[in-house]
């Protein structure tokens, strides 16, 4: 045993591509499985989670409107950078989730795998979900996906990184935009993705990672009106129902929390697809040699 | 203006519909009274004359529907899906075969005209349950998987402005997926569905499969809450739709809304001018303008307004308002004195906030509910008018001068449902229609509809699909 003495890394939110400490100065005590000490926790504010809404809204555009292809390109390389950064993540989820350094090892590689999937989805996801419309008419009609907007992601509660990349991955890969809500005992694998993501091309306020009371920044979240959809797999059954019923108000697309037995399942294209609105465009087209029409 | 020839009156025989003096609930394939015994009168929109008097269902006939859809479901959703195909292609064949009198039967209970009913709403009908039959043997390939299951019983809320059409968007897919169906239609406008109750019983539809509960809102609010029933439909005002949210927030029943809009119809200056005005017109003064996704904002390119609204003065002026059942009539009568109330006082607002009114010059029948086709100019992002769904004949003109000035205007509302392009340039239509954030973008032309395509909006507009595969994903447990 060496006696160097470690140099421990102060966590912070990840909030439109810079690491702020929650502006409300708090922060919380993370500790491990056995209860010992991890790290302190920024304890984020409801300010901080309009900050981070502003951030997304921001962010939007640039990202909705990047082509399906790149976004693909950058979604891969947060995989790369995860790749690189294993070590660190198995430590911190064998922390955060009481696993072995074996069973912690591939819960992050499955993680990444999953990053990877999902980098290969953004350019096929129009495909599979869109198409023509044959309707009974000289129209061109086309029904294209797009993103809802906005989307606020209670990050599930018990699996810290697998969970996480699980419900983040399909919001981003379609194009939204995400305020995530780190696991509340154990954030840390989430604000260390917040680093990965800043040297990942991935443009600041497209992910924006908060750590503190699940509830607590919930809810400004649900009832917040520039937010336009809601993932509420972090909650359980009494503050799910209360964030439905805020977002209400302005009709965001809810996500209720969804039995999920195996995180390292194939996930199916649902949480995709939960995040999406369905475009339909017409236009009429000339009718070729139809009783004397022309085009 | 003088016109040069008078039309000669063409009135449609009401003699092809028998209706009859009352009417009970259909429940488990049977025509009965209300539990408490109560009743509503449904009447002519065009002349006040009382049609029929309705049984008005209580908690008491929703949770009796409600079970019958139950036991229905069982033997329903476990019906091969070829054989569930059958039956909706034999109610399609009789609506079609049924569908004069059905639409004059529309036309005496909505108030809309007869050309309109017969040439839009009454095809439609039929082509919606010939589409969704086709896929009730085929949902392993509709994209969702294999084997997908139906949720079970379909609570359904639908609005007047379109009674059967709205009645086929949500019945047929139900039945197609193998859910049962408790619907509850509008309180002014409940006759095409009892008439299509007994359309299911021709057809030999089993019992309880299909279920219809005419009533006001507080029979479409037991039904959406009632514990029993695995996904709930709504088609109506954006506040209700909030109200139906929060009621189903913690269950599992599953929830599309299609809410209301505030459509923009967005015309650039080398938009083919005589095209966009019939465009214009048919996207607000369609169905008297009662249409959620009406394109009930002009969005003008400031260099062609006059020329634009010169035309399009002098087209309102040929519009024939009047008699619903003549089949030369454009324009009938609104819904119900509520919704002409409602318009009227919308109407007043714009003029009190400074926006300027015009109308062509137009008798309106002694009796009934008409608001004349309506035109506001000088209208601002502010104004009531350009931010409230009026729901009614009535068009507010705004102006922009560059492409994005359009897109930001014709984005800026709470609502998300429709939008309309008007230009000769490809790249700006496909440019624009990327940016706008609706539903449903109608590039050079307006207000088409057809089971295939899908059907919603973004934002408060609502959410989830109708028709085309799309359509499929509400009712299934997917």
């Amino acid at each position: 045993m060496s006696d160097r003495l470690s140099v421990l890394k102060t966590y912070k939110l990840y909030v439109g591509g810079k690491f702020p400490r929650s502006e409300s100065g708090r922060v919380y005590e993370v500790t491990d499985s056995r209860d010992k000490w991890l790290a302190n926790a920024p304890l984020s504010s409801r300010k901080d989670a309009r900050d981070a809404v502003v951030a997304a809204r921001k962010a939007l555009g640039a990202w909705s409107g990047a082509t399906a292809y790149n976004r693909g390109q950058v979604l891969y390389r947060v995989a790369e950078m995860l790749e690189g950064r294993k070590s660190q993540f198995v430590h911190e989820v064998a922390d955060a989730e009481g696993l072995s350094k074996s069973k912690a090892a591939a819960v992050v590689e499955a993680t990444i795998d999953r990053w990877v999937w999902y980098a290969g989805w953004t350019d096929k996801i129009a495909q599979v979900v869109g198409g023509g419309n044959p309707v009974a008419g000289p129209y061109f009609n086309l029904s294209s996906p797009e993103p809802t907007g906005v989307v606020a992601v209670l990050a599930p509660q018990e699996s810290s990184f697998l969970g996480l990349v699980s419900v983040v991955a399909p919001v981003i890969a379609t194009g939204n935009t995400a305020v995530v809500i780190a696991s509340e005992k154990s954030p840390l694998p989430a604000l260390s993705l917040g680093e990965v993501l800043a040297t990942s091309d991935v443009p600041g306020g497209v992910v924006n990672v908060l750590s503190g009371r699940t509830a607590e920044i919930a809810a400004p979240l649900a009832a917040h009106q520039d937010v336009n959809a809601i993932d509420l797999a972090g909650a359980d059954e009494v503050l799910a129902k209360e964030l439905e019923i805020a977002a209400a108000d302005n009709l965001k697309r809810v996500l209720r929390p969804q039995p999920v037995d195996d995180w390292s399942a194939t996930p199916g294209i649902d949480r995709m697809t939960a995040f999406l609105e369905t475009k339909t465009v017409w236009h009429p087209t000339g009718s070729l040699g139809a009783s004397g029409s022309s085009y | 203006m003088a016109s040069a020839f008078e039309y000669a009156p063409a009135p449609e025989s009401r003699a092809v519909v028998d209706i009859a003096p009352s009417y009970g609930l259909f429940i488990d394939g049977e025509f009965t009274e209300a539990a408490d015994g109560r009743v509503f009168k449904t009447v002519s929109p065009a002349s006040e004359e009382v049609l029929s008097e309705i049984a008005q269902a209580g908690e008491a006939d929703v949770d009796r529907a409600v079970k019958a859809a139950r036991r229905a479901f069982e033997k329903w959703s476990a019906l091969p899906g070829a054989e569930r195909a059958k039956y909706l292609f034999r109610i399609a064949r009789i609506i079609q075969e049924r569908s004069r009198e059905l639409a004059v039967l529309e036309t005496l209970d909505n108030g809309k005209p007869i050309k309109e009913t017969r040439d839009a709403d009454l095809p439609l009908v039929a082509a919606h349950f010939f589409y969704y039959a086709g896929w009730a043997d085929k949902l392993d390939h509709a994209g969702f998987g294999a084997n997908p299951k139906p949720l079970g019983v379909a609570g359904q809320v639908i609005p007047w402005n379109f009674p059967l059409l709205m009645l086929a968007w949500k019945i047929a897919p139900a039945l197609a997926t193998g859910n049962t169906v408790v619907l509850k239609p509008a309180e002014t406008t409940p006759l095409s569905a009892l008439f299509f109750a007994d359309i299911c019983r021709q057809a030999g539809l089993p019992r309880g499969v299909v279920n219809i509960l005419p009533g006001y809102g507080d029979t479409g609010a037991a039904l959406v809450a009632h514990p029993d029933v695995n996904k709930v439909a709504f088609t109506g005002s954006t506040a209700v739709g909030k109200q139906i949210a929060r009621t189903v927030a913690g269950s599992r029943k599953k929830l599309t809304l299609e809410l209301g809009g505030k459509g923009a119809n967005i015309v650039f200056d080398d938009a083919p001018i005589d095209q966009a005005v019939e465009g214009i017109v048919t996207g607000i003064f369609f169905n008297q303008g009662q249409v959620c996704c009406a394109g009930s904002r002009l969005l003008v390119q400031e260099s062609i307004q006059d020329e634009l609204l010169d035309s399009l003065k002098r087209r309102l002026s040929t519009l024939r308002l009047g008699d619903p059942l003549d089949k030369n009539t454009d324009i009938g009568a609104i819904n119900s004195e509520e919704q002409l109330t409602r318009i009227t006082s919308l109407v007043e607002r714009g003029e009190a906030e400074g926006a300027e009114r015009w109308s062509p010059a137009c008798e309106l029948p002694s009796a009934g509910y008409w608001f004349a086709p309506t035109l506001f100019t000088n209208v601002t992002q502010a104004h009531t008018i350009a931010r409230d769904e009026i729901f009614g004949p009535v068009l507010s003109v705004l102006t922009f001068r560059t492409p994005d000035e359009a897109v930001a205007k014709a984005n800026n509302t709470q609502y998300g449902l429709s939008a309309g392009i008007w230009t000769e340039k490809g790249s700006r239509i496909l440019a624009v229609a990327n940016k706008l954030r609706a539903g449903v973008v109608w590039s050079n032309t307006f207000n088409k509809f057809d089971p295939t395509s899908p059907f919603g909006g973004y934002k408060e507009s609502g959410f989830g699909r109708e028709g085309g595969r799309h359509g499929l994903e509400g009712y299934l447990d997917v």
